[in-house]
């Protein structure tokens, strides 16, 4: 009777999993069908698609647009994120409490009040809602996300390292960038990565102050109900097959570093 | 500026330290109080003390690592104290050796010469590596190597500077014991050959007495006592002193007589005697103390002349054969249980539990005390900073809360 | 928090935080100041906007979309009375998607980081399987459910031929396909922080359980669970508080009908189609004020420490 508890957690977990990949596996096949206009039922096996990805309409300019927004707000968020996460570990200031509640905040809040917030601001001020405002608002919810990363990273920076660095004649700024940031890195990276996703697949915030811009999750959107085209499918698939190649190289080449380390020593 | 000079212009010997008046406070409690210590130029220096006693703190404020918060520091007769931390030609071997994970072991060496901007680093720290014997691991990373080539590297790191003063922080505490005495040998070698002034910081005592030619008890923010470590350990000044280096006996009594030459204390009903030159106070109340392994255990009422205390007969409560000596514990009625190290000279032939013995010392090898012995409570308590502060706020609160 | 997941390289510290000796330099302004004030900007302020939009009047004589400034508190009363049935649904969409989230994320976030700890390749793969859902735009994934349940796709069919649902029943649509696809939607949100947090779970504790005569079950009971709480705590916000304001899986293109529209639905419409402002707003802000609610409790008993 043991043993068949033993297993029963195993299976319902591997039961989890396949359900999780479920619509993964189905948006892949699905960019490989010979669908007309709407990609509902299958047609036949085709790699047309993935040949002629721009053919349907405004698939690889919002494609773009999402790249570009990702990009920029990324960058920014990054920026002013990192920042902020050295701040708050390192350093003693007043209204500790409340900055830590201000970048809590945004990630709490739903999105759609975020969104709202931000289209009813622009409504006020006469601001032409595009490009930009979709990039002012992803740095926006971003920072948070960076902050939190950085700051999990700066933590387990043993300051032995940077003492080390100024009892060896490093002065501040020399210390910081040849001991802190080097050591921060791996952390600055994941933030951004975070960030670049999280950006490029927004829809909610995007959809409330884009105007008539067009991002790929705003594309998705206004094409579900007429009709989603295959080419559609081929660039989500084609991301995600470029994301987890990028996580299988990190992990993979992580653990051969170790490895090597190990084995050297 | 003249303090980026000094750290340019290095010694080729050391130099020596001054603090004067040196006191540290932080929010809550005063780690350092009014301390004055000089350390000659070119000597191997111990600050010895427990946990908490604020010696890696008067270390850190010689590095420049922390500010004092009144008095004055000087190296080389040159006021530093305003100096940060990368203008003095001051380097330290920190406690978990702070080697940069990101660099190689050559890069790590390199670091402070390529800051100091000096001609021919890598040569440099290539010889620094040479001399701890790690040549061959210029390459790898820090990650790669065991506790004890890290301990060196550090060292290496910090020579390869030519500092007028060498910092180490409790550097030997990860180290297994017969790495640790390895280490005690090289360090006291590089230190001779190279000539630089070391200030060695431990809760170690033997660690202390072996390497140093000046050790100072650190007790509370304060040195108790400073000298030579055999001055140390045979003619404690404080209580403290003669219970934190080794073990001491101690009996507390009212002197009963003092002449030019010895102090008689009653202690107990016994009269107990001290050479006047090793006794701290003549008058009121004195503590007298005899080391542990000056005691001689007699298995029958010893004859003795006058130069010699007896004392018995007592009971062998405790017998702890450790080796190259046997311990033991006596209960002499009204004195108390008194701890006695007898050389294991002989086979077989020790006291047993229970056994009634004699106790005898010789008068020139005791010591005489001012103070009494602190009391011994049956779990030490915390003395690690951080709870210190705990317990002085919780005091605070405490008295806040009854007035 | 759940971010930890994706960070793969070596710590440059032996993993576990490091106390800290904080300066106190002009610096920190300096650092603080860029990203506090932006946030001020354009998230503070938004949510003065969205207050002074919640309490506009329509200008008498205005097209459609013309408010001017006023205090019509009535707006939330309005709102309130006309879609209280949608902010109920919320809530009870997003509790019981939280719970299936947990039920599921719980056993998946074990797996991974208690029990595959003995195999580092197969765990990094199945954390990889994890966060693989993020890789692939959430709509093309909900539409994908959408599909896979419609009535001529194959689990209808095979449901009906087994008569375990009735020849005319349909999944898309309903409160169940809502619910399963927020479920889905937010699972490795829910998985990820319990993974964090029973990842650095120190296994001589549940070691120590068994030597002091628990047995398996109790150990979970009484060292496991409650030391993954903090992680349970974060994958419940995070899953219950986007959860109640979706409005993907609830939209009518999506998985939902018209019959199952959510506060985001609703919001949405008025802010986007109807053009009624005031009232987008005023529900934006009883939605916020709810989840508030919830965030302030939850802060009064653990601190702002541990938030970030």
């Amino acid at each position: 009777m043991r043993g068949l508890g033993k297993y029963l957690l195993w299976v319902y977990t591997a039961m989890a999993m396949v359900f999780l990949l479920i619509p993964i596996v189905y948006t892949i096949i699905f960019s490989f069908n010979d669908a007309r206009r709407t990609n509902i039922v299958w047609r036949g096996f085709t790699i047309d698609n993935w040949l002629d990805v721009c053919n349907a309409q405004d698939v690889c300019s919002s494609f773009a647009n999402s790249i570009l927004v990702a990009g920029v707000s990324t960058v920014l968020a990054t920026a002013m994120g990192t920042a902020i996460a050295i701040a708050l570990v390192r350093y003693r200031f007043r209204f500790r409490n409340a900055t830590t509640l201000l970048l809590f905040l945004p990630m709490a809040t739903p999105e759609v009040v975020l969104g709202a917030g931000l289209a009813a601001q622009f409504l006020q001020l006469g601001v032409q809602k595009g490009l930009s405002t979709i990039i002012i608002a992803h740095t926006m919810f971003c920072i948070s996300f960076v902050v939190v990363t950085v700051r999990a990273r700066v933590a387990v920076l043993d300051p032995a390292l940077e003492e080390a660095g100024r009892d060896l004649y490093g002065s501040p700024s020399q210390v910081f960038w040849r001991v802190t940031f080097p050591l921060l890195i791996p952390g600055i990276t994941a933030a951004a990565l975070l960030s670049f996703a999280l950006s490029f697949d927004d829809f909610i915030i995007t959809n409330f102050n884009a105007g008539p811009a067009m991002t790929f999750p705003r594309f998705v959107y206004t094409a579900a109900a007429r009709g989603i085209p295959a080419e559609a499918n081929v660039i989500a698939s084609g991301v995600f097959f470029a994301a987890i190649a990028l996580v299988l190289i990190a992990q993979v080449s992580g653990a051969i570093k170790r490895k090597r380390l190990a084995l050297a020593g | 500026m003249a303090s980026e000079a000094s750290a340019k212009q290095f010694a080729e010997a050391g130099a020596d330290l001054s603090l004067v008046s040196v006191t540290k406070r932080f929010p809550g409690f005063t780690a350092i109080d009014d301390l004055t210590l000089e350390i000659p130029a070119g000597s191997f220096f111990a600050l010895l003390g427990p946990s908490g006693c604020g010696k890696t703190t008067t270390l850190r404020l010689v590095a420049g690592l922390e500010e004092p918060t009144e008095g004055q520091i000087l190296i080389g007769g040159k006021d530093v104290t305003a100096t940060k931390a990368y203008q003095r030609p001051v380097n330290t071997v920190f406690q978990s050796y702070a080697l940069f994970p990101h660099m190689s072991i050559l890069e790590n060496v390199m670091f402070g010469l390529k800051r100091r901007k000096i001609a021919d680093a890598e040569q440099l720290a290539r010889d620094a590596l040479a001399l701890v014997e790690l040549a061959h691991v210029a390459t790898r990373k820090p990650s790669q190597l065991s506790g004890g080539q890290q301990q060196r590297v550090a060292l290496a790191r910090a020579v390869v500077n030519r500092p007028a003063l060498l910092l180490l922080d409790e550097p030997l505490g990860a180290l297994d014991l017969k790495l640790r005495r390895q280490m005690q040998l090289e360090l006291k070698d590089i230190q001779s050959e190279v000539g630089l002034t070391f200030l060695h910081v431990t809760h170690d005592q033997e660690e202390a007495m072996t390497m140093a030619d000046t050790v100072a008890v650190m007790n509370q923010g304060r040195i108790e006592q400073m000298g030579a470590p055999e001055d140390l350990y045979e003619s404690p000044q404080t209580a403290f002193v003669a219970t934190f280096l080794g073990q001491s006996n101690l009996f507390g009594g009212d002197v009963t007589g003092s002449t030019a030459s010895v102090v008689t204390v009653k202690a107990s009903g016994y009269e107990l005697r001290v050479p006047a030159d090793r006794a701290v106070a003549h008058r009121g109340v004195v503590t007298v103390g005899i080391r542990p392994e000056k005691v001689t255990l007699h298995q029958a009422k010893p004859s003795t002349g006058a130069d010699e205390t007896v004392v018995g007969p007592g009971r062998v409560v405790d017998a702890s054969f450790s080796g190259v000596s046997t311990q033991y514990l006596v209960d002499v009625p009204r004195l108390g249980e008194i701890t006695v190290f007898a050389q294991n000279t002989s086979l077989g032939e020790h006291a047993k539990h229970g056994d009634e013995v004699y106790l005898s010392w010789k008068v020139a090898h005791a010591f005489g005390l001012a103070d009494a012995p602190p009391q011994e409570e049956r779990f030490q308590a915390d003395t690690n900073t951080a709870s210190v502060a705990v317990q002085e706020r919780e005091k605070l609160e405490a008295e806040l809360e009854e007035s | 928090m759940a971010f930890g997941a994706f960070q793969s390289a070596a710590p440059a510290g032996t993993g576990a935080p490091v106390t800290q000796v904080q300066k106190k330099s002009p610096v920190a302004l300096w650092l603080l100041l860029p990203g506090i004030l932006y946030l001020i900007l354009f998230f503070v302020t938004p949510l003065f906007s969205l207050v002074l939009t919640s309490f506009q009047s329509p200008v008498p004589g205005g097209f459609l979309g013309e408010f001017q400034t006023a205090f019509r508190w009535e707006n939330y009363v309005d709102v309130v009375s006309t879609y209280f049935s949608h902010i109920g649904r919320s809530f009870v969409y997003a509790t019981l998607a939280t719970i299936f989230a947990l039920l599921l994320g719980y056993p998946i976030a074990y797996v991974i980081g208690v029990k595959l700890r003995a195999y580092p390749l197969l765990q990094a793969l199945a954390l990889v399987l994890l966060i693989a859902p993020f890789f692939i735009s959430f709509l093309l994934r909900t539409l994908a459910w959408k599909q896979i349940f419609s009535d001529e796709g194959f689990v209808v069919g095979a449901l009906k031929t087994l008569q375990l649902i009735p020849s005319d029943a349909y999944l898309t649509g309903t409160p169940f396909s809502v619910v399963f696809g927020l479920t889905y939607m937010f699972l490795p949100f829910m998985a990820l922080p319990i993974y964090t947090t029973l990842e650095r779970l120190d296994l001589r504790y549940v070691e120590a359980g068994g030597d002091l005569y628990a047995n398996p079950f109790t150990v979970f009971r009484t060292v496991t669970f409650p030391l993954s709480i903090p992680g349970v705590i974060s994958g419940t916000l995070l899953t219950f508080i986007p959860a109640t304001g979706d409005y993907i899986n609830a939209s009518r293109d999506f998985l939902g009908s018209t019959d199952t529209a959510m506060m985001g639905n609703v919001i949405e419409a008025n802010f986007l189609v109807l053009q009624n402002f005031p009232a987008a707003a005023a529900l934006s802000l009883i939605l916020m004020m709810s989840i508030l609610i919830l965030v302030s409790a939850y802060v009064r008993r653990s601190g702002t420490d541990d938030l970030l």
